[in-house]
């Protein structure tokens, strides 16, 4: 027997993940395709989102989704009503999608569709407000959704998540009159996590909020495409 | 994270020739300001590897503190979930992060058979 013997590699654990989600992003560029990572904890109203957002896009972008669940295809079901290219990724026993999901996600897809002829692909990720913070998949922007059922507390308690997030959408504003809920405290919350992210207030009932949402699209997608 | 972290492993045994190494150690850098719990990555991995040929490794932590730069005054410091995350010099809002968002795998003590 040897003596021991010291590797010094100094290799971050999800370099693995993150060269798959490199390799997305190329792909994804080489399509002039924008993705976006949407994540929240489970029910903050990510599907009832996208299927809004999907039909007020329809008339200017071509859509598709990779649509993350842990078991179903339930969401993905809801989606493909819209008639636009849904691809289900059951994720089994893991809490997030990623880039290796998201690489198969994306081959499926290439058989349903060319994606040169998209505009914009929506990753709607697992529900959790851990784990898909930290697993890159290739993606231009992160949006994290938050309900405000949730309570104003959630970026401090999940700060890695609304740090990381490039635009949080606080959802469910409805609702507001009917709960003992402070707005301010929780935009104060997540500036003081994550300053630089954009804000927008959305209500998926009253629809108010989703003119913004979807200029903040609109903006993302025209400049990713000069 | 544990499956990642045994990923890695055979990665890098890949280049070493397993059948002829023991590993002792995986010495990793864990920041505080990751989705990382330690003791769970720990008794994740030895239950992960029960029976592998990293059976006999032992995972040792450095958690590596979660330290902020404030933007006012430039000052490091370390963020507090309850002054949320604000700078206690300035009461600024945490802009730069100077550390704790390390995954890392430091190093690897082996022994060839």
């Amino acid at each position: 027997m040897h003596l021991p013997i010291s590797d010094k590699i100094e290799l971050n654990i999800l370099h693995q993940n993150s060269h798959q989600a490199e390799k997305n992003k190329v792909k994804f560029n080489n399509y002039n395709l924008l993705c976006l990572n949407i994540m929240s904890s489970p029910g903050a109203g990510k599907t009832r989102l996208l299927e809004i957002t999907l039909e007020d896009l329809s008339t200017e972008f071509q859509s598709a989704v990779l649509e993350g669940d842990m078991t179903t295809n339930l969401d993905a079901a809801r989606l493909e009503k819209l008639n636009i290219p849904v691809v289900p990724i059951t994720t089994g026993r893991a809490c997030h999608l990623d880039a290796n999901m998201v690489s198969g996600g994306l081959k499926l897809l290439e058989k349903k569709i060319n994606p040169h002829i998209l505009d914009i692909l929506l990753v709607e990720n697992v529900g959790n407000l851990v784990c898909p913070a930290e697993f890159e998949i290739g993606e231009h922007f992160k949006v994290a959704l938050l309900s405000i059922t949730e309570g104003e507390d959630k970026p401090l308690k999940y700060p890695i998540m609304f740090r990381e997030a490039d635009l949080i959408l606080i959802t469910k504003v409805d609702l507001l009159p009917h709960l003992n809920f402070d707005i301010n405290e929780l935009k104060s919350n997540i500036s003081s996590t994550n300053p630089k992210a954009d804000v927008i207030e959305i209500s998926s009932i009253t629809k108010s909020g989703f003119d913004l949402w979807q200029k903040w699209i609109s903006k993302k997608i025209l400049k990713f495409k000069k | 994270m544990t499956k990642c972290l045994i990923l890695s492993m055979e990665e890098w045994a890949e280049k070493k020739n397993k059948e002829k190494i023991i590993v002792e150690k995986i010495n990793l850098k864990i920041g505080e300001f990751t989705c990382v719990e330690p003791i769970s990555l720990i008794n994740t991995f030895n239950a992960a590897v029960l029976g592998s040929w990293l059976d006999s490794s032992e995972i040792t932590i450095e958690t590596i503190p979660f330290e902020g730069k404030c933007s006012k005054c430039n000052r490091s410091y370390f963020p507090k979930k309850e002054n949320g995350y604000k700078s206690p010099c300035c009461n600024f809002n945490l802009e730069e992060i100077i550390s704790g968002r390390e995954l890392k795998i430091a190093s690897i003590d082996f022994k060839e058979k």
